[in-house]
């Protein structure tokens, strides 16, 4: 884990203060970077730092946040063995630059994001949909999209052509609560207080039932 | 022959158009290219995918950890268990469970009977592409056995939902594990039929060799992973490299090619499928006694008979199937060597009992992304023996 720790260092420091933020966890090194700046970390990772292959780029959807977008970077190094993974914020109507430049790989990883989260990339030669239908409007992953999306296809009889109609749904789409907690219920119960007041509270009565 | 003719032709006649698929025979699926042809020489490759979008991510964010399990199946669908692996390592990485050692050996047993259905597939598949019609007849009798041994072991041919958080989910069934040893011995005989067709065939040999070809800095900077990748000479195998499992008590070699082109992936691909079938027999032969699934009954859920005698167990067979279990919040990526290259989740879970992001980053999608790159200069023809080497299913590409 050293190793990692190491690294971290390493690229902290030839990123002059562009990462902002290391961990490690389960193994794995994350760097957050600053948006602004990313191209010129992946940059350094891509030469002096010999990762050379990039693994993915994704979009992560937290919308209570300011920024509310992730955008996730996994590098590769067949050298060094070794895995990194780059995260930068973004908000709502910002954009990040392309790391087309550096890994020409990023290309469709990009498009994705951008069909799935909306997330634009600057100077990206091919900013098109590329999941997602022809026509297709709205952006599915995000947290406020619904699961069922707004619309449907269906052939139609009469003009002999697929047509989109809204969502309509015979049986809503069964989500269950399942949070409640495992270990039992977090608050006091009614009564419970007053378990506290009793004289022998420490020891209990075994011969009553609770 | 051709020059001739076109001489006469005007300049701007001999540019076109082709709309390859999405019902083209050799798209392997559905995947649309349009493809901008400068005679017959191919000047761009636009491939158009997503036609078979099912919003796999989507979905797993709203079901538990065990019903999102089932959906990789459906991913690449050629060779299913090995995207479920990398689905449960993802897991088990942030839960911090270990798989007890016949779990392991079940695992890799099967992930490499997934190798084989793979490249099976696509080598056989690949060869009818170039015109060969007799090997996809016998690769296809012996992915019918493998599938099988994933119907005995699952009770599925295809989408066998059979890898659990912390193991797998039932013991083998007595006699498939002598089945699958008697398959092992008889497998490399098909294989060197199949080799007897192709290898040396001349016409084979003309659609494959120095077409396709890629260099090792060329192979990098398409973020290439797998056959692809190790076609151009490079040494990297997530079995040797990143291990996984026990496949550090396994004795196996990994194929490197020369050239990076359509024969060298070819050649590979066969020696892949001899090395899966040693590594088969060796699992079979070290295969130990014990649980097939790890042991903490707050992940893993009690044995149907434990469940009708114990109370302990009723509650937690009944909480795990309705609540299921609670993944620590975090991140993880767990990557695997599925057949088609580096199959990888990246997880992100924040405590619940669903996750809250799961990203697939299915090989498949990053190869054919490189279609453009690989595909301008050659000949309109080469398209589809280029399309078919880079081993790409339209499960994992459209996710």
């Amino acid at each position: 884990m050293s190793d990692l720790a190491a690294l971290a260092e390493q690229v902290s420091g030839a990123s002059q203060g562009a990462v902002t933020d290391t961990k490690i966890t389960v193994g794995e090194l994350t760097l957050t970077v600053e948006a602004s700046r990313i191209l010129d970390v992946l940059a350094w990772l891509q030469g002096p730092g010999e990762f050379r292959i990039l693994v993915d780029i994704c979009g992560v959807d937290w919308p209570q946040r300011p920024k509310r977008f992730d955008v996730v970077y996994h590098l590769l190094s067949l050298t060094k063995n070794v895995r990194i993974r780059l995260k930068a914020q973004v908000g709502e109507g910002e954009s990040i630059k392309s790391a087309i430049p550096v890994y020409p790989a990023a290309n469709w990883f990009e498009r994705e994001a951008f069909d799935m989260y909306g997330i634009a990339f600057d100077d990206h030669p091919d900013m098109r949909r590329i999941l997602t239908d022809y026509g297709f409007s709205g952006y599915p992953l995000r947290k406020d999209f619904p699961l069922t999306g707004h619309v449907e296809l269906r052939y139609d009889d009469e003009l002999k052509r697929v047509v989109y109609q809204p969502v309509h749904l015979v049986q809503e789409f069964r989500d269950f609560d399942f949070m409640s907690p495992w270990e039992g219920a977090p608050h006091i119960l009614p009564g419970d207080e007053k378990a506290a007041m009793a004289p022998n509270a420490t020891s209990g009565d075994p011969g009553k039932k609770p | 022959m051709s020059s001739v003719t076109l001489e006469n032709i005007p300049v701007e006649e001999q540019q076109l158009t082709l709309n390859f698929g999405p019902q083209h025979p050799a798209a392997h699926g559905v995947l649309r290219m349009i493809l901008d042809l400068d005679g017959e020489i191919v000047t761009r490759v636009d491939p158009h995918i997503g036609l078979l979008h099912r919003g796999t991510e989507k979905l797993i964010e709203h079901k538990t950890y065990l019903q999102a399990l089932p959906y990789f199946d459906r991913l690449d669908y050629v060779a299913p268990m090995n995207q479920e692996h990398a689905w449960c390592l993802a897991i088990e990485k942030l839960l911090g469970l270990s798989v007890p050692a016949r779990g392991q050996y079940i695992r890799v047993l099967y992930s490499e009977i997934g190798r084989i259905l793979n490249h099976l597939l696509n080598v056989t598949t690949q060869a009818m592409d170039v015109g060969a019609l007799t090997p996809p007849l016998w690769g296809f009798e012996a992915r019918e056995k493998l599938m099988v041994f994933y119907e005995r072991a699952s009770g599925s041919r295809m989408h066998a939902a059979y890898f659990r958080t912390g193991g797998v989910h039932q013991d083998l069934p007595p006699g498939l594990i002598e089945d699958i040893y008697k398959f092992c011995e008889t497998f490399p005989r098909l294989l060197d039929d199949i080799e007897g067709l192709l290898t040396e065939n001349r016409i084979f040999k003309q659609r494959n060799v120095d077409i396709g070809v890629l260099n090792r800095e060329q192979a990098e900077m398409w973020g290439m992973s797998g056959v692809m990748l190790r076609s151009t000479g490079v040494k990297w195998d997530l079995r040797r490299s990143q291990p996984y499992e026990c496949y550090n008590d396994l004795d196996f070699k990994i194929p490197v090619g020369k050239n990076g082109d359509n024969y060298d992936r070819y050649i590979m691909r066969m020696e892949e499928m001899r090395e899966a079938t040693k590594i088969m027999q060796q699992c079979i032969q070290k295969m130990p006694s014990g649980p097939v699934v790890s042991q903490d009954n707050k992940i893993t859920p009690p044995r149907r008979g434990e469940m009708k005698t114990s109370m302990e167990a009723l509650i937690h067979h009944f909480k795990l199937y309705t609540e299921g279990y609670h993944v620590p919040a975090g991140e993880s990526y767990a990557a695997v060597e599925a057949p088609k290259g580096e199959f990888g989740v990246y997880l992100v879970a924040d405590g619940s009992n669903k996750p809250y992001r799961c990203k697939i980053r299915a090989p498949s999608f990053v190869h054919l992304q490189a279609m453009d790159y690989m595909g301008r200069g050659h000949m309109l023809a080469d398209v589809s023996a280029v399309l078919g080497s880079l081993d790409i299913v339209f499960g994992e590409v459209d996710r």
